[in-house]
């Protein structure tokens, strides 16, 4: 008789792994984009069930909020009059990939299986808690803290430098 | 985080500091006093440069095991902090030219160097990829900052999509080590290898081997250098300078951190790689550049040849015994390296005069239209080339010395052989510069600024030939005992 945990774990496993598949074979990318969604929150849902709140909580704020909005975003300004998924091709992609992905799962199939991985102990109740990811973060990985976010910055400068028109210029770019 | 660790960090943070700013100077400042932005970047880089000097090191890692400064780091702070302020030498009336003077290019240089500062000074492989990534991003950017020129955003965005793909490698190759042994402390893991060896070798081997790519990438070792020609080629000429000089500098500083002594007391397997790499390198660097008559270009392949002799100071340091005498060589080779291939670019800066693409017929006759540039340029190409009085012989001399005491007879002939391979392109620029007739009157372009940074280096370049000591006596010494 499987327990509750184990019912909600297929269940978000489950939906996970066929909105992945759903995700790669529709031909609209809008309908991709929704799938990919689906997947997300049920990565997130799979997060809860390890007690780590806070990492679920990021999943959805961070992954399902910001990033599918940003690739939302992308489809409607790249494909914004006939919704369809672009028809440049390399030749030979679809075999050519269906081939690599094959020997990447291939490859991480014999080496998890390979690996005797044992029992992980059970965290500390209050792992993966907001209170404790601060303190952690602040903490242990104070400079790595301030160093991303010095990367951030950049960043920020690069895409204004590349993207911000000038008055100089601003006569070739007009139409 | 104590007040020390605020000392010990003052470098970087004088650094971070400056390119601030100069962002907010950039914003107040009318547009024919950009170049005092230049003077400003060249103050803050001397400030930390000084405030580098008088860190207190030790070998301990710091601020909660994230950084190791130690006098390798403090040597290595060095060489970036002079690739930098003489990239901004060389582009202060450059950028000007090109009508690309913006503030932000001194501040993305600044922010550059901030990165490849905290790589050399990485105690923990978290800080290894933050590094590599504060060290990368401002260049493909800086790559791409001649945007209204196909060429300069061709080269971003090559440089941007292949360095992602190279920068996602590395972790994976972080998460998989991570996997085997528990642990992103680098002296940790180099402890726990042996029994994550005999329990799970997969995964130690896979995440090395994309460790070991994710930094050839950016050292342009091949098989991994086929971005560089063109993303030189294609970048602004003093992005590239400074390009070449800090992204192989920096690479270079985390590749010692990681793959630096130790390796061979757990696996041999791994040294040989990186033997194989080292020596493919040097002959396909060396042989490619032959057939370059584009300057930029052959500055590219002669620059993927250096990364060549510099993997063989790191298979050098394997062996225990001779690691202090092979990482002298590599941070000497690292710095001429940095001298002469930014006074070659400048050169090249000057020649190009108000066009683009340097061919290696318009340098015919250019010594009688202007002796001390080529004077300047004939030090660089000897320099580069290996041959004495210059420091590049010194360098070249450090590094074969310290592999053939380390037993590696075969990959130092490869060295010689592809050494006197460079010999033939390298003394081609200086043979027609010195007996072909003038045929072009291309117009070069004279800049106080570009013209101190190249005689700077050239002086550099010839002084520490004749007197290495100079140089050799600030070396770490005891380089073998601050390493795990």
């Amino acid at each position: 008789m499987p327990t509750l945990n184990q019912i909600i774990f297929w269940f978000f496993a489950f939906t996970a792994v066929a909105s992945g598949i759903v995700m790669i074979t529709r031909q609209k990318p809008m309908q991709s984009a929704i799938a990919f969604l689906v997947t997300l929150l049920s990565l997130a849902g799979l997060y809860l069930l390890l007690d780590a709140q806070f990492v679920a909580i990021l999943q959805i704020i961070i992954y399902a909020g910001a990033i599918l909005v940003l690739i939302l975003f992308v489809i409607m300004l790249l494909h914004s009059h006939s919704g369809e998924g672009s028809t440049s091709k390399v030749p030979l992609q679809r075999p050519v990939a269906i081939l690599l992905s094959l020997i990447l799962f291939g490859g991480s199939i014999y080496l998890f299986a390979s690996t005797d991985f044992g029992v992980a102990s059970t965290p500390p109740s209050d792992m993966g808690t907001a209170q404790n990811v601060g303190h952690t973060l602040f903490d242990k990985f104070i400079l790595p803290f301030e160093v991303a976010s010095i990367l951030l910055l950049t960043g920020l400068i690069g895409a204004v430098v590349l993207a911000k028109r000038e008055r100089e210029d601003s006569s070739n770019d007009a139409h | 985080m104590t007040l020390n660790d605020l000392f010990v960090l003052s470098p970087e943070i004088i650094v971070t500091v400056s390119a601030l700013i100069i962002l907010i100077l950039d914003l107040f400042l009318a547009a024919e006093f950009k170049r005092s932005l230049a003077g400003f970047t060249l103050f803050g880089i001397v400030l930390a440069a000084v405030a580098n000097a008088f860190i207190p090191i030790g070998s301990a890692p710091l601020i909660q095991g994230m950084l190791r400064v130690d006098a390798i780091s403090q040597f290595l702070n060095l060489i970036f902090l002079v690739g930098a302020g003489v990239a901004a030498l060389l582009s202060a009336d450059y950028v000007k030219r090109q009508g690309i003077a913006r503030g932000e290019y001194y501040a993305l240089i600044l922010l550059s160097t901030l990165g490849a500062m905290l790589m050399g000074s990485s105690a923990n492989l978290i800080m290894i990829f933050l590094g590599l990534e504060t060290l990368s991003i401002p260049l493909y950017i800086l790559s791409a900052f001649m945007r209204t020129r196909s060429a300069s955003q061709e080269a971003g965005l090559k440089y941007f999509l292949l360095g992602s793909f190279a920068s996602a490698l590395l972790l994976y190759g972080i998460a998989l080590l991570y996997g085997a042994t528990g642990s992103i402390q680098i002296d940790e893991i180099l402890a726990k290898l042996p029994a994550a060896m005999l329990a799970t070798p997969l995964f130690v081997y896979a995440g090395g081997g994309l460790l070991l790519v994710g930094l050839a990438f950016k050292a342009a070792v091949v098989p991994f250098h086929m971005w560089a020609p063109d993303v030189y080629e294609g970048a602004p000429t003093s992005a590239t300078a400074f390009m070449a000089v800090a992204a192989k500098a920096g690479a270079f500083a985390a590749l010692l951190r990681l793959f630096g002594p130790g390796l061979m007391q757990i696996d041999s397997a791994g040294v040989v790689i990186i033997g194989i790499l080292a020596g493919l390198t040097m002959i396909f660097g060396n042989i490619a550049a032959l057939a370059q008559l584009n300057l930029k270009r052959l500055l590219a392949y002669s620059s993927i040849a250096h990364a060549g002799y510099l993997l063989l100071a790191i298979t050098a340091a394997q062996s225990t015994p001779l690691a202090g005498t092979a990482i002298n060589g590599l941070l000497f080779y690292l710095l001429i390296y940095t001298l002469m291939t930014l006074g070659a670019f400048g050169v090249v800066i000057l020649a190009e005069g108000r066009g683009e693409n340097l061919s290696l017929s318009d340098f015919s006759g250019f010594a009688s239209r202007h002796p001390w540039i080529a004077g300047a340029m004939a030090i660089f190409m000897v320099s580069l080339a290996g041959i004495p009085p210059t420091a590049g012989f010194i360098g070249k001399f450090l590094i074969f010395s310290a592999v053939i005491q380390a037993g590696e007879i075969g990959l130092a002939l490869i060295g010689v052989f592809a050494s006197v391979i460079s010999v033939y392109y390298y003394l081609r620029v200086v043979y027609y510069m010195y007996m072909r007739p003038s045929t072009s009157e291309r117009p070069v372009f004279v800049s106080g600024f570009i013209v101190l940074g190249v005689g700077l280096t050239a002086i550099a370049v010839l002084v520490f030939g004749i007197y290495p000591s100079v140089i050799l006596q600030w070396l770490p010494q005891a380089a073998s005992a601050t390493l795990p």
